[in-house]
Order: structure tokens, then C-alpha cells, then sequence
């Protein structure tokens, strides 16, 4: 049987070459994702901007978009955000946070049910108030910036410091233009995207430890190469690793995207996005970033003397 | 790398044996699962898995307790208690007592009595809390001014009180919502003043709401005379029908000696009404004011509106008396499931409310298979494609995968959200990177012109501290995400933590045995792949 082959075999890719291309390429979105992020902004959901959300279906037949838009901008409840979700009887209303603390959102519901009720069948009904979301939004950001770190304790543990440094700098990347992607596409953000972007952070410093993971085996073994040629021979051998998981990740996720429903299509369209940045990253942001902090193989026997036995060193860990 | 212990692979087949055991019941329909569990011995798990709200649908409520109505009552508490103690003290009130935000002022002009109260007023300040409460650990702060004693709730007793208002409005809250018939309510604290609620199936809320939104109690004031001064008047608003009418300030008795409630009729009219009964102490106080009063019409009065003001046409002695008001049968049972269950300590807020119907919950289980189903045969087929006959051995790997990852949830009782589905779609994708990694490892080994045999175990042996590596950075997340994230993202930590879990033992150690197998049975001069 032919087996099928996504990389070619043996590959000599001077990938090193294209962190000339790639640093300021990288350095330019990631700008540009946090101008977006001051200037445009995300489209924050209900979790994190408060607000009222309620998902209804037409009892039979279409549903009437226009008549449902003007019905609920009638009830003085502030700009009505209406949607067609999935099929043509689902409409989405969406009402901004309402005056009057946590019981406006409760009078808001009351209001939006007494007005759709006899036609539309609620399916959901999401009202998040002003004490809630602002919580929400200090236990996601302190929720990324803790796994962050975590990680990196992590990495800096297991490798040599300028190893997690490249790591920071690619995962830093990665989230700036995933929160550029958010902005771009004003894809609701919620707290789904914040594992979204957890996830991305896992993903992406996957991808980085298994391309790293793999340049201190090889400085190791070839001690008189330079460190570009070692990191291009390093990346070039975990190519097709790199594709094929790449490759696996996305085909789930494709088929979350297609036909996960509309709850969870911006998480999976953030992390589709989030696949393709963490794969690149991890090629020409972090490993380039050895380069320039000069790791040399010498570095880690000297840092850490137990694992000078280049051979041995991966066989250690199972022990 | 060919050899492994029998008892390595009996172990691995024992654990497939006993996931499919744990996983099964929740493909069967519940009926059938009890039915079974009825006639199989009791230490046989026979559990499904727990579905969260956003698929079986129901609704979740955060309330939380009003802090500001918590310290109203109190500082209101204390003007009373002050009195008493001023009145058993035999000092004056000449200039009267000062409710205030947080407790309250004693006018008294002349110094030496103003000194005598304070010396009284201070012994009504408690230790309260351990020595790492708040403040000076007292339950009050007493000072002497100019105007005259100021009495203040300190932080500490004000914390201390709604942490008892939190407890209270549990117990109330179970109640009430026993009384209503749901199944399976969940009723807990969050935080320092938040009541989580979970009542599965439940999809129109307003009754919910009318059940655990009101503090529900319930006073007996006299309606006012005319010839009564004004201060000790108040006028409260009708429940029905708009208007207000003038009542005593005074309260004469109220439901806090109420022992039972029930919905029943009017005896002359047939409608719908409220038949209660006191306690011996509840009955005697209302026998006590009915017997002083007939003839005078008495305001039934709940959470300050006042329900109906019948004229009391002969003493009350017996305890128990109705309360008609105009009710429909809803009402009259809702009023009676309140009154049964006792007040609310407090005010309660929503301040968070989810609430998904059973159609979208199903649409949601559906597209999530599908999801699952389909990412999953792709994964499959591409695996097979690139690896031969290595990719069917990643691909059971991938199938176990998932069993255990069930498995596991079933046996922690922990919750499937959809974006819990989410994460195990996209650990379909991950967990074959481990055997990707190893794979191509063996590959490049064997490139470097290794025999099979030790192509194959160096890959296993290389590969294993890059798989342990790259897996702790994406647990972390994962970990990370659990104690940060709330609500249905949380399922997705728990997917994703377990399928990491999952994926190295299956990836590794199956994967192994599964290749050893094979080339004992085989013998293969080359590398299939």
C-alpha cells in the first residue's frame, strides 16, 4: 500500500533565513492586533459585557426578523442586536446591559417574554448582570495570565532559560493575533474564548516544546554546528510531525466548526485560526529567537550536568 | 521493546473491559438502566453520565444576598433593642433614637444621663468571631458625642450576619423549591453571598423567580385610627388593585410563629385561600390582640404590601385563621408554599441566570455527535492513509482514547457540558499526537539505518520525553482553565485534562503492545511505514 505523505521526506528548508521576513512580518500584525484590540475593539458577549441574550424559535413557520426587531426596539429596552441563527425559524435578540443594577436584566427578561412568548418557543435565555460579567472578566484575564505563567515555570524548569524566553515571546505572539483575529472577524467573545485561548496557549507551547525538545538533542550531538544550522535541521526533522498533527487537529476541529452548531462555532473557528498561528510561531518566531539570546551546546552541561549524556538523556525521564 | 509482562496486557484489557462496563449504561434509556440496577448486586456502577444544564436544558440561577437590606434590618433590630434596654434602664429617650445607614444615634442633650446611657449602651456590644475577625471584634462600635451615643455595626458583625443570612436563605430556599415538585434541584453557596440554584428541566423561570424572589414575610398590623398620631402611622400600598391604606406601624404579630400554611377555600365564597396556624406562642399573642380588637379591621401585610384588611369579628383563639385576598389557585398555593417555608432572611437578586429548553439541549447533544462522529472518521481515515497498518493501531489507541475518557467522567461523577464535547473532539485530534510523534520518530531512526527492531524501540524511547513535555504545558491549561473558568467551560477543562490523561496512557502503552504483538507474529524485514 502507497501511504500517503503530507511533508516530503528529508527536507533542507533554510527556515532561519525567513526570520528576516518573518520577524517583522510578525512584529507588524501583532501591532496592528493590539491597535485593533484599542481602537476597534472585540465583540464582547453577554458574559463579559453583561446583558441579556435569548435564543427563541418561530412555533411555526419563519421567523419574521423585521417584525421581531421592530416589536422589541418597541419595548424600551435599549438597541436590540436581532440574528439569524441556523435555520430560518431561530433568531438570536440580544439586549445590551440594562439600567437598574442586577434587577434591570430580570425586568428586561420578563418584558422580552411577555412579548414573543405566545409566538416563539424560548429555547435559551442568558441575562448576566453588572457584578457577574465584571467578575468574569477578572477570573479570565487573571485565569490566562496564571496558565501562562505556570507554563513557563514549567519550561524554564525543564529547559535552559533562553529556551522559555523563546517560548514567552511565540505564545505572546500567538495571543496577540488571536485577540486580532477576535477583532478582525468580531466573532462573539465569551468565555468559551477564553478556553479557546488557553487552548491556543497549550497548543502553541506544545508545538514549541517538541521543536525545542528536539534543538537541544541535536546541539547536543553536533556541537560544531552554528546554532541556525542546527535549528534548521532540528526543525526540518520534526516537519513532518509538525504537519501531520497540525493536520489531525484541524480535521476535528473542521468538523466542530461545520457541524458543532452555532454555540460553539466562534470557539472553533478562534481555534482553527489558533492551530495555523501556534504552527508558525513555533518555526519562525520561537525557535529563531535562540539565535539571537546565543544559546550554545556547551550551555546546557554546563547548567545542568546530569543530563550531559546526550544519549541517555530522553531514555532518563521514562526511569 | 518486544517484551512486556502478561500481566501488563491482562491489566490493559481488564481496564477496556471495565470502561465499556462504566460507559455502557449511558447509552441505554434510563429506564432500562434502573431496571437493571433493580436486579444487579449493588456494587456494580451502574451510572450515567452526568449531562450539565446546556444539554438535558433546565435553569441556573446566582443570587445574591442584598447586603444593604441585610444591614437595614439590623440597624432596625437595634433601634428596637435600644429601646427596650434604655426603657429597662430607666433612662429617658428625650430626644429620641436615630436609625442610620449603619445602626443608629441616641439623642440625649444632657451630659450626665447622656453618660449613663453610654455606660449602659456598651455593654449591648458583643465579642463576636475568632481573633481573626475584622475590627476590634466586637459586634458594635459605641461612642459618645456631642448629640449622644452613636451605635455602629462593625464590619465584622455585618459580615458575620450575612454569612448567617446566606445559610438561612438556603434552608429556606430548599423549602420553597421542595414544595414546587422539581427533581434534583441544586441548591449551594458561592462565594461569600451568592446562592447557586439548579433545577434541570425547568424552562419558564417566572414561576421560579416568583417563588424564591420574594422575602415573603409576613406581618399582622392594625389599620390605623384616625384619632392615632401620625408618627406611628405608615401607609402601605394594596397588593390588588393599586390604593394604599393607613396602618399602625406597630407590628402586632408576624409569621415567624407560623407553623404551617395550606391553599384551601372559602367556606362561603369557594374561592381560593390560605388556611394558617401559629404556634402555641404565635397563637396566643394573635388570640390576645383579636380578643382586644374586634370589631377593628386587621392588614394582613407581606414584604410591605398589604395582602387584604378583613374587620375582625370575634377573637381568634384557636391558632390557626385564613387569609382571602382575591387570590386565583395559583396564587393562593404559591402564598402558602411561601408562608410554609418561612421568610428570607434577606433580599435575593439575580444576578446571573441561564436558562436552555430541552429542544435546544437536544439539538446541541446531536450536533455534538455529529461533530464527534465525523472529526472522527476523518482523524481515522487520515491516520490509516499516512501510517498502514500502524495508523489501525493508533486508531484503536484513539477508540480506547475516548472510552476512558467517558469512562473517567462517569466514575468522578463529572459533568458533559457541550463545550465539554468540544474538548474531546479536539482531543480526537490531539491524542494521536503522541503515536505521530513516536511514528515518525521510528521512521527517522530507521532513515538512519537502524534495524526494525531497535528503529522501533528507539522511537518509543525518544519520543516518550517529548510526548511527557509537550502534554504537561497543555494540562496545565487545561488545569488552569478548571480553577479559573466557570460554568460549562469548565466541562471543557475536564474533557481536555482527562483526554490528555488518557491519550499517553492509550498512545504509549497500547500502542506498544499493539506493535509488539504484531512483529512477534509477523517477523517484518522492513518498516511498513
Amino acid at each position: 500500500m502507497k501511504l500517503l505523505r503530507l511533508a516530503p521526506e528529508n527536507t533542507k528548508f533554510g527556515f532561519m533565513r525567513f526570520r528576516r521576513v518573518s520577524y517583522p512580518l510578525s512584529a507588524t500584525l501583532s501591532i496592528i492586533s493590539v491597535l485593533l484590540f484599542l481602537f476597534v475593539g472585540m465583540n464582547f458577549g453577554i458574559d463579559f459585557a453583561g446583558g441579556t441574550q435569548v435564543d427563541v424559535r418561530a412555533k411555526s413557520g419563519e421567523a419574521h426578523i423585521a417584525e421581531i426587531r421592530a416589536k422589541a426596539e418597541s419595548l424600551g429596552l435599549g438597541p436590540v442586536e436581532v440574528q439569524q441563527i441556523g435555520s430560518n425559524s431561530d433568531v438570536l435578540l440580544k439586549l445590551n446591559v440594562q439600567p437598574g443594577g442586577d434587577a434591570g436584566q430580570q425586568t428586561a427578561i420578563a418584558k422580552l417574554r411577555e412579548a414573543f412568548a405566545n409566538d416563539y418557543e424560548f429555547r435559551s435565555v442568558d441575562a448576566v448582570g453588572p457584578t457577574v460579567s465584571a467578575e468574569l472578566v477578572q477570573s479570565g484575564t487573571l485565569g490566562v495570565v496564571v496558565a501562562i505563567i505556570a507554563v513557563l515555570t514549567y519550561l524554564w524548569f525543564r529547559f535552559e532559560w533562553q529556551f522559555a524566553v523563546g517560548a514567552i515571546i511565540g505564545t505572546m505572539h500567538d495571543l496577540l493575533l488571536t485577540v486580532g483575529f477576535f477583532c478582525v472577524t468580531q466573532l462573539e467573545f465569551n468565555q468559551t474564548s477564553i478556553a479557546a485561548i488557553l487552548t491556543i496557549v497549550g497548543y502553541s507551547l506544545n508545538e514549541t516544546v517538541v521543536v525545542l525538545d528536539r534543538i537541544r538533542e541535536v546541539m547536543r550531538k553536533y556541537k560544531r554546528l552554528s546554532t541556525a544550522e542546527i535549528i534548521d535541521m532540528s526543525v526540518n526533522a520534526v516537519l513532518p510531525r509538525t504537519i501531520m498533527t497540525a493536520t489531525t487537529v484541524f480535521l476535528a476541529l473542521l468538523a466542530l466548526f461545520f457541524l458543532g452548531g452555532h454555540v460553539i462555532r466562534s470557539f472553533s473557528a478562534a481555534m482553527i485560526w489558533g492551530i495555523f498561528v501556534a504552527t508558525y510561531s513555533s518555526i519562525f518566531i520561537c525557535s529563531p529567537m535562540l539565535i539571537y539570546m546565543g544559546v550554545r551546546a556547551d550551555a546546557p552541561e554546563r547548567t545542568k550536568e546530569k543530563d550531559a549524556d546526550a544519549t541517555s538523556a530522553d531514555t532518563k525521564v521514562k526511569a | 521493546m518486544l517484551r512486556f509482562a502478561t500481566w501488563k496486557l491482562a491489566s490493559v484489557l481488564a481496564l477496556v473491559a471495565a470502561a465499556i462496563l462504566l460507559v455502557m449504561p449511558s447509552f441505554l434509556p434510563a429506564e432500562t438502566v434502573d431496571t437493571l440496577a433493580a436486579k444487579l448486586p449493588g456494587f456494580i456502577p451502574l451510572r450515567q453520565i452526568v449531562l450539565g444544564l446546556d444539554l438535558q436544558g433546565g435553569a441556573y440561577m446566582l443570587m445574591q444576598v442584598d447586603d444593604a437590606s441585610v444591614i437595614k434590618s439590623q440597624a432596625e433590630a437595634l433601634r428596637d433593642d435600644v429601646r427596650q434596654k434604655m426603657r429597662d434602664g430607666k433612662i429617658a429617650l428625650s430626644g429620641g433614637i436615630v436609625t442610620q445607614p449603619r445602626g443608629v444615634l441616641v439623642r440625649i442633650a444632657d451630659p450626665a444621663e447622656r453618660q449613663k446611657a453610654y455606660e449602659l449602651l456598651q455593654s449591648m456590644s458583643q465579642p463576636i468571631g475568632g481573633p481573626l475577625a475584622g475590627g476590634n471584634g466586637r459586634s458594635l462600635e459605641v461612642t459618645q458625642t456631642d448629640a449622644g451615643v452613636q451605635l455602629t455595626l462593625t464590619d465584622a458583625a455585618i459580615a458575620d450576619k450575612v454569612r448567617h443570612a446566606v445559610t438561612q436563605s438556603i434552608e429556606v430556599l430548599n423549602r420553597r423549591i421542595n414544595a414546587m415538585g422539581t427533581k434534583e434541584t441544586v441548591i449551594q453557596q458561592q462565594g461569600v453571598n451568592r446562592v447557586l440554584i439548579e433545577v434541570p428541566g425547568l424552562q419558564d423561570t417566572t414561576k421560579l423567580k416568583e417563588i424564591i424572589g420574594q422575602t415573603a414575610k409576613l406581618d399582622f398590623q392594625l389599620v390605623a385610627d384616625p384619632g392615632d398620631p401620625p408618627n406611628e402611622v405608615e401607609t402601605l400600598p394594596m397588593q390588588k388593585g393599586g390604593g394604599t391604606i393607613q396602618v399602625q406601624k406597630r407590628i402586632m404579630v408576624d409569621g415567624e410563629d407560623l407553623v404551617d400554611a395550606q391553599q384551601s377555600f372559602d367556606q362561603q365564597t369557594g374561592e381560593p385561600d390560605v388556611t394558617f396556624r401559629f404556634n402555641l406562642r404565635g397563637g396566643q399573642k394573635f388570640g390576645q390582640v383579636t380578643s382586644e380588637n374586634v370589631g377593628r379591621p386587621f392588614a394582613i401585610v407581606l414584604d410591605g404590601k398589604v395582602i387584604s384588611a378583613p374587620v375582625i369579628r370575634s377573637p381568634i383563639t384557636g391558632g390557626t385563621g385564613q387569609i382571602t385576598g382575591n387570590f386565583t389557585l395559583d396564587e393562593a398555593s404559591s402564598l402558602a408554599i411561601l408562608l410554609r417555608a418561612g421568610a428570607l432572611p434577606a433580599k435575593l437578586t439575580v444576578v446571573e441566570e441561564r436558562t436552555v429548553g430541552p429542544g435546544l439541549g437536544q439539538d446541541s447533544i446531536d450536533a455534538g455527535k455529529r461533530a464527534a462522529y465525523v472529526g472522527g472518521i476523518l482523524v481515522i481515515i487520515y491516520m490509516i492513509a499516512t501510517y498502514g497498518i500502524f495508523g489501525i493501531f493508533a486508531d484503536l489507541a484513539l477508540a480506547v482514547h475516548i472510552l476512558l475518557i467517558f469512562a473517567s467522567m462517569v466514575l468522578l461523577g463529572a459533568t458533559l457540558t457541550l463545550p465539554g464535547i468540544a474538548g474531546i473532539v479536539f482531543t480526537i485530534g490531539m491524542a494521536v499526537d503522541s503515536n505521530v510523534l513516536i511514528y515518525e520518530r521510528i521512521r527517522e531512526e530507521s532513515h538512519l539505518g537502524r534495524s526494525v527492531i531497535s528503529a522501533l524501540d528507539a522511537g518509543f524511547k525518544r519520543a516518550f520525553a517529548t510526548i511527557v513535555d509537550s502534554n504537561v504545558t497543555m494540562f496545565v491549561a487545561a488545569l488552569i482553565l478548571y480553577l479559573f473558568g466557570s460554568g460549562a467551560v469548565r466541562g471543557f477543562a475536564v474533557s481536555l485534562g482527562l483526554g490528555i490523561i488518557t491519550s499517553i496512557v492509550t498512545a504509549v502503552t497500547m500502542t506498544r503492545m499493539m506493535i509488539a504483538l504484531w512483529y512477534r507474529r509477523v517477523r517484518p524485514s522492513r518498516l511498513p511505514i
